[in-house]
Parts: C-alpha cells; structure tokens; sequence
C-alpha cells in the first residue's frame, strides 16, 4: 500500500505545479487578452483548446450517458458497478469544458448569456443549452454518491425514484449535443477539407462519442485500478470490449461509405497532411483497435482490452483535433500551431481533473458496491465480488449504510 | 457567379424600369421605398485605388487615421491591390493602370449572413434595411461567427482583455437616416455606388451589358452564399483578384438541415428510451417474482 500512495503523493505535487503554471498563464490571458498566450488569429479563430479542451473534453466524457443507459434504461445490472466511476468522469469532464470555455470564451462575463438571449438558429446556442443542463443532470447524478457518504438515507432512497427519467433526459441532452459539436461545422462547407466535412458529421460526432464513451470507462478502469490497487472483473471489459467493436464497426462503415458516396475516396492517397492525418485517424483510432477487441486472445485480457480502449480514445481525439484544427488550415490561409500557452493551460486543465478525480475517488463512495439503502453491510460486500471491482474498497467503511 | 442569358436579361429588364424612373445611372441614396433591403456596388474596373472611401470610414467611425493592407479592430474597410496577370488598360487610368485593379473589402452584409446564424445569443443580427450589425453587450466573445464567415471578415481583440468583434455595418446609423454609407458618398468615381438590392442588382447588369466586351459576365454577389448586399462587377476576372470562391446556396441553411430535425429527434427517442425502459423493467419484475418461488 506504501508504494502506490507515496506514488500518488509524487504525482499530485507535479498536477499541482502544472495547474499553478496554468493558472499563472491565464492570468497573463486575462490581463493582455487571448493574443497574449494563444496563436490565434482572426483567419484562424478556433485552435487547441476547442480541438482538445471542449470538443473531445465532452467526447472522453460520453462513458457517464452510455453507462447510465446501459444500466438504468437496458437494466444491464453486471455494468453497475462501472456506473459511478463513469458518471464521475462525465460530471469533472464537463466542469474541465466549463473551465476551458472560461478561458477560451472572448467574453466569458457573458456566458449565462444564452440562457436570456436567444438565437435557435444557432448551433452553439443549442449546445450551451444541452451542455448546461446535462452538467446540472450529471451532478444530480453524482449527487446520489454525495447523498450516500453523507448518510442521508431517506433522501437517496426518494431521489433514486427520480432517476430513470433524470438518465433519460441526460441521454437526450448527450445524444443532442455531442452530435451538434459536429454540426457546428456544418456552416463551413467551403472551408473544411472534404475528407471531413460531411452531412453525416452530426452523426459521426455522435456515434463516435458512443465509442469513446465505453472506452474512456475501460481505460479510466485500467488506470485507478493501478493507483488504488483494485482487482478487475476482466470478462466485464470483455464485453464492454465487445460493444465497443460494434459500435466502431457501423462507425468504420458509415466512414468508408461516407468517403465513396461522396467521391472524396481519393483524396486519401493525394498524401497531403490532411490525407495522412485522416488515415492515421481511422487507421490507428477505429480499424486497429476494432481489431484487437475482436481477436480472442487480445481481447480476453485486461491489457489488450485497455490498450484498445487508448486507441479508441486517441482516435476520437484526433477526429476532434482534425475536425477543428487539421481540416480547418488550408482554407485558413493562416498558421497554426498551438502556443505554450495554450499548452500549458490544456495541461493545467487535465491534471486539475485528475486531481479532482483522485480527491474524489478518496472521499466518495465511488467503486465498490452501492448498497440499497438499508441492506447491511456485509451482504453488499459480497455481493461486489461477483461484479466488478473487487478487493479493497476505498473508504468503504465509513460509508455504508447504518445495518 | 456566372451570369446565364436568361438571368442577364431579367437583370436589364428590371434595369430598364430604374432607367424610367431615376436615369441610367443614378440610383438615387435614399430613394428607397421604406423597408427595402439596400445595397452597394463596388466596380473594380472604376476604381482609381484613392482610398478616399477607407479614410472616410476610419473618421466617421472614430478610428485612428493611416493607410491598412487589411481589416483590423480599427479597419473596418480597406483598398485592396492586384497584380494581374494580362495587362489591361484601366478605365479612368488609362495604360497607367493597364497592371493591376485596386476594389474596396469590407464585410459584404449577406443577405442571409452565417456569422448572424451563428452567433449563439443573436449578438450580430440583420436588419431589414441590409446591414448586419453587432452588439457588444449581448457577445460572449465564443468567436464562431469568425469560423462561419465564408469571406474571412470578422475581426476579434485579440490583445484587449475586454475584446469585441468588430466589422463594418454598413453605416447602419447613417441609412436609418436616409443617407448612404460613408465611403460611398465620398467616391470620387462611379466606383461605389447605393440603393435598394434589386435595383443595384439591375445597374450592375445594365453597366455590363451597356459595355460589351469590357466586363466579365458576371455580378459577385448576386448568388454568392446566397447573395449578398455588396455586390461587384469587374474587367478582371474575379478569381484573378482573388475573390473566394464560395457555395450558392445560404450557409445557415446548412445547419437548419441538421437543426430543424432535432425536435423530432428529441420526441422519438425519447419515446423510445421511456418504453425500452419500461417494458425492461416490466421483464426484470417478472423474472424477480419468478425467481423468488
């Protein structure tokens, strides 16, 4: 146990210094303006932290809605005990976008402004909207764990009624949102590169959240299972492995098809930056880990299942990048490559996640068994071996319910 | 942008009612029935490069005097200059200017902009008279009406801690009171030139037509992103002078397409996720029951 915690605490001062580091870059941000610590320009308006911060940020943040439908709406009871990790990582996810729009957003004083000041018409107006309420479904979402460390049983057992509906609505709100960070792009037809400005992009953006929404729930599994010593129920990723290949397989297929229907298949052999990329892109980030989660022997281990999952992951974010920066810069006319600024700040962002993450995972009921209000103790201990995570409980103890 | 026959004679047609009513040439400012949506045309073949139009811009609207090579937070308009590749001799300059054309950029105040579509809290909107205007209270500076632009025209601080976006509106004050834009009224030549869209549309036609040989068949802007309310006709082909070329149809109606079915969307799915839930549920109950005998 010594080992991992004094690894941990090594860890942590080197997140802490990065977000200081963050922090003092978006002083200078907020003091001299965005020229300061970016590389943007009016040719090139929209860079690293869209690409990265907000647009894969809400994608990696997918595994909260898929795993909540799979368990409160398929009643896929074995995937509960993913669920409150996933919805964890989905609720800091959102936060980290929130965060970075504080910094991106010109204007950021303004940004209830879409709550009063209405534009339908707007794509982006529809996303703040989604975006704010599915951050608020989330944290009601996480607010059962909350309700549950705190001891106020009769709550929890009232708000847990509420949440079918409560997941429902959060589906909805993902489903909308996550499609329409494509459809953003939808209103540059003669500026995105025609290997990825599509039609189909809402759809694309939406199916590949979907994938990236059960990988990020195996590689965040992987990852604490690793800081925090947990057991892995491995036939449980196996399967989620499973799903995931059958979402990236409609998703290779409604690509590829994409690419004939709209004659651009070409363009992928011209061998410009933008072809490269794309095939890095599908190559790397969809064919190849939908190969490993098919092939038996990889996917019945811990290591092949994770190491898919990472791909899955780096390809939806390389979707994301090339979609809002790759595809983006031969009409631009411009240059871009981001700044250490906003390097930094991207940095500083993800490990204030991570550090929240750890806070969180150490203070709250997050893994292990989550016990219906009034079953002792020791009968939902048991009961966790058969699922998911086994072995030590994080602050198991002082968390459950009164016997 | 290229004109068809049938289009160029429904253009003069309509131009020889103007020519009945107002004279060849002169669309009178102002002369607009109430709402019509107005317009300017610029004709590159006229323009002598003098830069009148940007000074007069920069005093009008309280921006730093001096010559710009681009839009800029205290640009709102400038003279562009190319090259070209065939000499030809220049209208009003004669073999002096046979080398390059020199035309007015500024925002083109679509007819159905993308940046208005765009923007979520409706911070740049369009007026029935033809500008489109921004509002800096109501902006949250998220910067995708820079993204939407077809034509690269908004303008961000970048280096002001409370930034705006700027980008000429047309003198949307000035046209509230009956009065043309700015740079038009001080053009020394037939360069710029101000009325309602139809009739803009109907000069540039007739200016084509009345001339042959000397202008490209074509009026940029007259279907460019779904039409625009700065139009140009030219001697040098557009491409050549480096104009974008752009889709046909409105970009805001790209989005709609994907916007307008969300509601139905919404509706079947989640119908569909209530019933999935229930009848799931239903399943669950009963397999309880039948596993606790």
């Amino acid at each position: 146990m010594g080992m991992p915690r004094r690894r941990i605490a090594s860890a942590r001062l080197v997140l802490w210094a990065l977000v200081l580091a963050g922090v003092a870059a978006a002083i200078v941000r907020y003091v001299s303006g965005l020229g300061a610590v970016t590389n943007l320009s009016d040719r090139f308006p929209w860079g690293l932290w869209i690409g990265f911060d907000v647009m894969s940020g809400v994608a990696l943040a997918a595994g909260g809605f898929t795993i909540a439908a799979t368990v409160y709406v398929f009643k896929l009871e074995r995937y509960h005990v993913l669920l409150r990790p996933a919805v964890l990582t989905g609720f800091l996810g959102y936060l980290l976008v929130i965060a970075a729009l504080f910094i991106d957003l010109g204007r950021p004083w303004n940004i209830w402004h879409p709550l009063v000041m209405w534009n339908p018409h707007s794509v982006m107006f529809e996303v703040a909207w989604c975006v704010m309420l599915y951050t608020a479904v989330l944290a009601l979402e996480f607010g059962q764990v909350v309700l549950q460390r705190v001891r106020l049983w009769n709550v929890l057992r009232i708000t847990r009624l509420a949440l079918p509906p409560l997941v429902v609505a959060g589906v909805l709100l993902s489903t909308l949102h996550q499609s329409s960070l494509g459809s953003l792009f939808l209103i540059v037809p003669g500026k995105l590169h025609p290997l990825w400005y599509t039609p189909m992009l809402p759809i694309f953006f939406f199916v590949s959240a979907v994938a990236v929404g059960l990988a990020m729930v195996t590689a965040e599994a992987t990852l604490s299972s690793r800081a925090f010593h947990h057991q892995l129920n491995t036939p449980l990723f196996t399967d989620l492995g499973r799903a995931g290949a059958v979402v990236l397989s409609v998703y290779l297929a409604l690509r590829i098809a994409d690419l004939v229907v709209r004659g651009v298949w070409g363009l992928l052999f011209s061998g410009s930056l933008e072809s490269v990329m794309y095939l890095l892109e599908l190559g790397l980030g969809v064919v190849l880990p939908l190969a490993l989660f098919t092939v038996p022997a990889v996917a019945r281990t811990i290591q092949g299942v994770a190491a898919a999952a990472w791909l899955v992951v780096g390809g939806v974010v390389m979707n994301r990048l090339n979609v809002a920066v790759t595809g983006m810069l031969a009409s631009s006319g411009a240059r871009y490559v981001p700044a250490w600024g906003e390097m930094l700040i991207t940095a500083s962002i993800v490990s204030g996640g991570i550090l929240a993450y750890i806070y969180a995972v150490e203070h709250l009921p997050v893994f292990g068994p989550e016990p219906a209000p009034g079953v002792p103790r020791e009968v939902v201990r048991s009961a966790s071996h058969s699922v998911g995570v086994t072995g030590h409980l994080v602050q198991g103890a002082d968390t459950a319910p009164p016997p | 942008m290229t004109l068809t026959r049938r289009h160029l004679l429904k253009l003069a047609a309509a131009s020889s009612l103007g020519v009945t009513v107002v004279g060849p040439r002169r669309v009178a400012a102002g002369a607009a029935p109430g709402t019509a949506a107005m317009a300017v045309l610029v004709d590159v073949a006229q323009c002598i490069g003098c830069r009148l139009c940007e000074g007069a811009c920069k005093a009008y609207h309280g921006l730093p005097a001096g010559e710009v090579t681009d839009l800029s937070p205290t640009a709102f308009t400038y003279v562009r200059f190319r090259k070209i590749s065939k000499p030809l001799d220049h209208v009003n300059l004669g073999h002096a200017g046979a080398n390059r054309r020199s035309y007015k950029v500024q925002c083109w105040n679509c007819v159905e902009p993308a940046c208005a579509s765009a923007c979520p809290v409706a911070a740049l909107r369009k007026t029935p008279a033809g500008p489109v205007i921004y509002d800096p209270y109501r902006c949250i500076g998220c910067r995708y009406c820079q993204l939407a632009c077809p034509f690269q025209i908004p303008r961000f601080e970048w280096n002001r801690s409370l930034p705006v976006i700027t980008k000429c509106n047309m003198c949307a004050e000035r046209l509230a009171k009956n009065r043309e834009p700015v740079c038009v009224s001080v053009c020394p030549v037939h360069a710029l030139q101000f009325g309602p869209r139809e009739r803009i549309l109907a000069e540039a036609a007739a200016r084509i037509a009345d001339t042959p040989g000397r202008y490209v068949p074509a009026i940029y802007g007259v279907d460019e992103v779904g039409g625009t309310s700065w139009v140009y006709v030219s001697d040098v082909p557009f491409d050549e002078l480096g104009f974008p070329v752009v889709v046909r149809e409105a970009l805001p109606a790209y989005t709609w397409r994907a916007l307008g079915k969300i509601p139905g969307a919404v509706v079947a799915l989640g119908a569909t996720l209530t019933a999935v839930e229930a009848i799931v549920r239903r399943r669950v109950e009963l397999n309880g029951k039948a596993g606790g005998h």
